[in-house]
């Protein structure tokens, strides 16, 4: 049996080479799965952006190789078309959730995203933190990524409401979707509140944190939120580890211990299995966004069982199919590395067709009949999914993303406007 | 989306179709010689109206009811009683068809037989009419008077040409239907909930616009009928009120029982092509067509304000909130009283219940009692039904209480488990480091019922470690109420309390 290390190294590494398979080396785009004809995601670019440091560090790629990357993805979001026209690469300074991979064009009429901006910058931004030498392309990298965070103007985002709307259409104006409620949106108002240029006053992020709820749920004290990415993506880039803001003061806790519970709030449900689907256990959980079977009603054991196709499913209230998100215990590995690496364990060892070319697939479900003995799994691999691995396994092995993000006077400023204070801030 | 309003009820024709069934709307009944003066004069016979006439007759008041169209009002003619009979009869069919959920044969054939369960609601709410007939009203001592009444002097009421004199009196005419200004709407025609009781065949499809306490239940109940129901709602969640969890899972059950549920979605424009009507939606930037043959039109209701004049008597108003009251439900003109859906935001016929008999107090007796300090729940019963009582997360962290939920999944209540009705929650909000029970909100299939346990502890200001000490019959579903105070005791239980406690037990 393969050591925690070995077993990490290698769905780490085979995650990372996601990026370096389904990047356009034109652009820097890279694509949102490795489906035929799928776009890029802004968001995927984020991810894999913060990846390059990590392959460096692991003797994955050249520093140079990262660096020529990064540069090229960081001139293609500089000199793209920005503006109101609907095939713009983006506007103010944000940018279109998906985009066409070779031309770098709005697709899917996709929304002008905050959410996935957010996750872009920070992928860029980390990036300028690692490549720090004196060059002229690691230099060039600095320069960009300073330029893209100041153009970004944040406040237009808001909207004259209190807190910032989800995203905005050329076609219709700004979504009716705000922030309501604990989600992955910290990393997103800790950028803005950052802004040289642009910067979210300071009310609007309590204006935020007023609709969350503390929650005992499971006997467990909580900030709620039921997918479990929203308890790790902005945590992917930020050590939340005894840094606190108001909230978390008033609650004796932070968002890194949340996180923990969160994770075991997860298992907890899989043991409980309510639905009684196949597979639920100990060992067994991870219930977030991803991919899933279809969007229809299926006849499963003389029962009616509804499924879904690509959606948010979260714990205890739903929605869920009996899909499984593996790699959603993984990357909550940081958190809690015992019952994370356990399921990854049993995930593998039960399933172990799920792992295709050394990576866990968006999910599977083992209560559906599908396309094999042990029910039906996501076909191929999203980006999403591959960069919070790396991320979250660099983190826990090395904590190399949280270090160089700590040393990002942005990121401090924007924890600081939060009212963040304790810790390592 | 603007709206608009509805004529009054009296003023208005059931649209001509043929799967419409108009109820006579009057009775025979002639108005009595008025009384020299009268302690209390009500204009509205509905919920409101009926209670603090009761109340204050009981008392012995001298009373006066005008009413301009049927006792009873909204709540048991075109409300809360016509739905709920049936969203039972729909509910039963949902079963029928879920039985093997329940460890039951599917009967092999299910024909729901529309006609006999509209027949069977109209059967009831002609029952419970009864007890608000004006001959039953009469043998309490009040005097009913239908027509339109409005004020005609500082201390007078007119109505079908008799005047009317008051010491007190109370407006409680209630509200009627908005409607959206969507173009074509009118021309089309469309349903509200004073005349969709009286459909005589189910649409085969049909459209729901607003996705409030109304239009969730009756699309439901439409749906289980055997409607291909849509529905529309312009915010991006259904009971936009309520918490986003409790919400969210209303969705997914419309959409279970094969709604087509379209949140963040404007209805844009109606035409009709012969007996088809074809309704434009947008979502943001997404367009799209639905055809149906009825829509149901559900947007929130507007105060029936116009023709009593209120001007003469000083009484402020608007025609979007309606009469203008304070906390002791006193008009501006401090002899003048109004309750209901004329004045209050939350348009529930409890409320009105008890208000009514606030203002019996607060005008009859020189009672100081506030609106505020009544505990008032409210649930809409949909299947699973959300029911309220206090205070929302959200509204406490607005008045700066540090506030913490106690949950409970239904999933986790062994009856609940037994009875397969296991989605839902019980969510207590207590004033951290207290027990004190802020408000609660609980998403079950009988979560109407179960907000009263709750209700009476904030009613009567009990904490939730008195909660934890009540004994409930087992198996029932509102024992998770009992393990959410529960969960609060364990959280009591400090690391130093654990210590002390392993020590006294180490003997």
């Amino acid at each position: 049996m393969l050591s925690d290390e070995d077993l990490l190294d290698r769905l780490e590494r085979a995650a990372f080479e996601y990026f370096l398979h389904e990047t356009n080396p034109e652009n820097g785009l890279v694509a949102d799965t490795n489906r035929t004809g799928a776009p890029a995601s802004i968001a995927v670019v984020g991810f894999a952006l913060s990846t390059y440091p990590i392959a460096v560090e692991r003797g994955w790629i050249t520093r140079d190789e990262a660096a020529a990357r990064i540069a090229v993805t960081l001139r293609f979001f500089w000199n793209s078309p920005q503006g109101e026209q609907a095939d713009a690469t983006g506007y103010k300074g944000f940018y279109y959730h998906f985009l066409d991979l070779q031309t770098g064009k709005r697709t899917w009429t996709s929304e002008l995203s905050l959410m996935d901006t957010a996750l872009l910058l920070a992928g860029v931004l980390t990036a300028s933190v690692y490549f720090n030498g004196a060059t002229q392309t690691e230099i060039e990298i600095r320069e960009l990524a300073d330029a893209l965070y100041r153009r970004i103007d944040w406040l237009w985002a808001q909207d004259d409401k209190s807190s910032v709307s989800q995203g905005w259409k050329p076609e219709s104006g700004f979504l009716h979707y705000g922030w309501e409620g604990y989600n992955e949106a910290i990393l997103l108002y800790v950028l803005a509140l950052a802004s040289p240029t642009h910067p979210l006053p300071a009310t609007s992020y309590p204006a935020w944190t007023s609709t969350y709820q503390w929650e005992n749920l499971y006997g467990l004290d909580v900030l709620y939120a039921g997918p479990l990415f929203v308890h790790q993506f902005s945590h992917a880039w930020i050590d939340f580890r005894g840094i606190r803001d108001r909230f978390m003061r008033e609650k004796r806790s932070d968002y890194f211990e949340n996180s923990r519970r969160a994770t075991y709030l997860q298992r907890e449900y899989a043991r409980r299995n309510p639905h009684d689907f196949k597979g639920y256990g100990e060992n067994c959980w991870g219930f977030t966004a991803g991919d899933g079977p279809c969007a229809s009603t299926a006849r499963v054991d003389g029962k009616y069982h509804q499924c879904f196709g690509y959606t948010a499913r979260g714990v205890p209230y739903g929605p869920d199919d009996g899909t499984i998100a593996p790699w959603a215990a993984l990357a909550s590995l940081p958190f809690e590395p015992e019952i994370a690496l356990a399921a990854a364990r049993h995930c593998l060892t039960h399933y172990p067709e799920i792992l295709k070319e050394g990576r866990l697939p968006s999910g599977f479900n083992p209560t559906l009949p599908g396309n094999n003995s042990h029910g039906w799994i996501s076909e191929g691999h999203f980006g999403l999914d591959q960069g919070i691995i790396v991320l979250m396994i660099e983190n826990y092995r090395s904590q190399l993303v949280w270090k160089l993000m700590r040393d990002c006077p942005y990121i401090k400023r924007g924890l600081k406007r939060a009212g963040f204070r304790g810790g390592w801030l | 989306m603007q709206s608009q309003l509805l004529p009054p009820p009296s003023l208005r024709k059931i649209p001509d179709s043929p799967t419409l069934l108009a109820e006579p709307t009057s009775m025979a009944w002639r108005n009595p010689h008025p009384a020299h003066q009268y302690n209390l004069v009500i204009l509205g016979g509905g919920p409101a109206g009926i209670m603090a006439a009761r109340s204050a007759a009981v008392l012995g008041a001298k009373v006066a009811l005008i009413e301009r169209d049927q006792l009873g009002g909204t709540c048991l003619n075109t409300g809360c009683i016509p739905s709920k009979a049936i969203l039972k009869t729909s509910g039963l069919y949902a079963d029928m068809r879920n039985a093997e959920q329940f460890g039951a044969q599917v009967p092999q054939v299910i024909t729901v037989d529309f006609a006999a369960a509209m027949a069977r609601m109209r059967h009831i709410r002609a029952r419970l009419s009864r007890r608000a007939s004006a001959e039953r009203l009469s043998t309490l001592g009040i005097d009913v008077y239908f027509g339109m009444g409005h004020f005609a002097g500082r201390n007078t009421v007119e109505v079908d040409g008799q005047l009317l004199r008051f010491k007190k009196a109370l407006i409680a005419t209630g509200a009627r239907p908005l409607y959206p200004t969507i173009p074509g709407l009118a021309e089309a025609g469309f349903l509200t909930h004073e005349n969709v009781f009286d459909l005589t065949e189910c649409p085969p499809r049909l459209l729901v616009i607003g996705g409030g306490p109304l239009g969730c239940e009756l699309a439901q109940a439409f749906c289980r009928l055997g409607s291909k129901v849509t529905i529309v709602e312009k915010e991006p969640m259904f009971l936009s009120q309520e918490e986003r969890d409790a919400a969210q899972i209303l969705s997914g059950a419309l959409a279970r029982d094969g709604i087509d549920v379209r949140l963040n979605t404007d209805a844009v424009s109606v035409r009709e092509q012969g007996s088809e009507k074809f309704v434009d939606l947008v979502s943001d930037d997404y367009r799209s067509t639905v055809v149906v043959d009825q829509i149901l039109v559900g947007i929130g209701r507007s105060p029936n304000v116009e023709n009593l004049n209120l001007e003469a008597v000083g009484v402020r108003y608007t025609r979007d909130t309606g009469v203008q009251v304070n906390d002791f439900l006193q008009t501006t003109n401090s002899r003048i009283f109004a309750t209901g859906d004329v004045c209050l935001e939350h348009k529930f016929m409890h409320f009105e219940d008890a208000s009514a008999r606030l203002i019996v107090r607060n005008a009859l007796f020189w009672g100081r009692e506030r609106l505020s300090a009544l505990t008032i729940p409210w649930c809409t019963y949909t299947d699973p039904e959300i029911a309220h009582v206090g205070l929302y997360v959200t509204e406490a962290i607005r008045k700066r209480i540090p506030v913490k939920t106690f949950t409970v999944p239904m999933h986790d209540v062994d009856r609940a488990i037994a009875d397969g009705e296991e989605e839902g929650f019980v969510k207590i909000h207590v004033k951290e480091g207290t027990d004190k029970i802020l408000g609660a909100t609980v998403v079950a299939r009988h979560a109407g019922e179960m907000i009263n346990d709750i209700t009476l502890a904030i009613g009567s200001r009990l904490g939730l470690d008195s909660l934890a000490r009540v004994i409930h019959p087992y198996p029932t579903q509102a024992a998770a109420i009992k393990m959410a105070a529960d969960s609060y005791r364990r959280t009591r239980l400090t690391s130093t309390r654990k210590w002390l406690l392993k020590r006294w037990l180490a003997w």
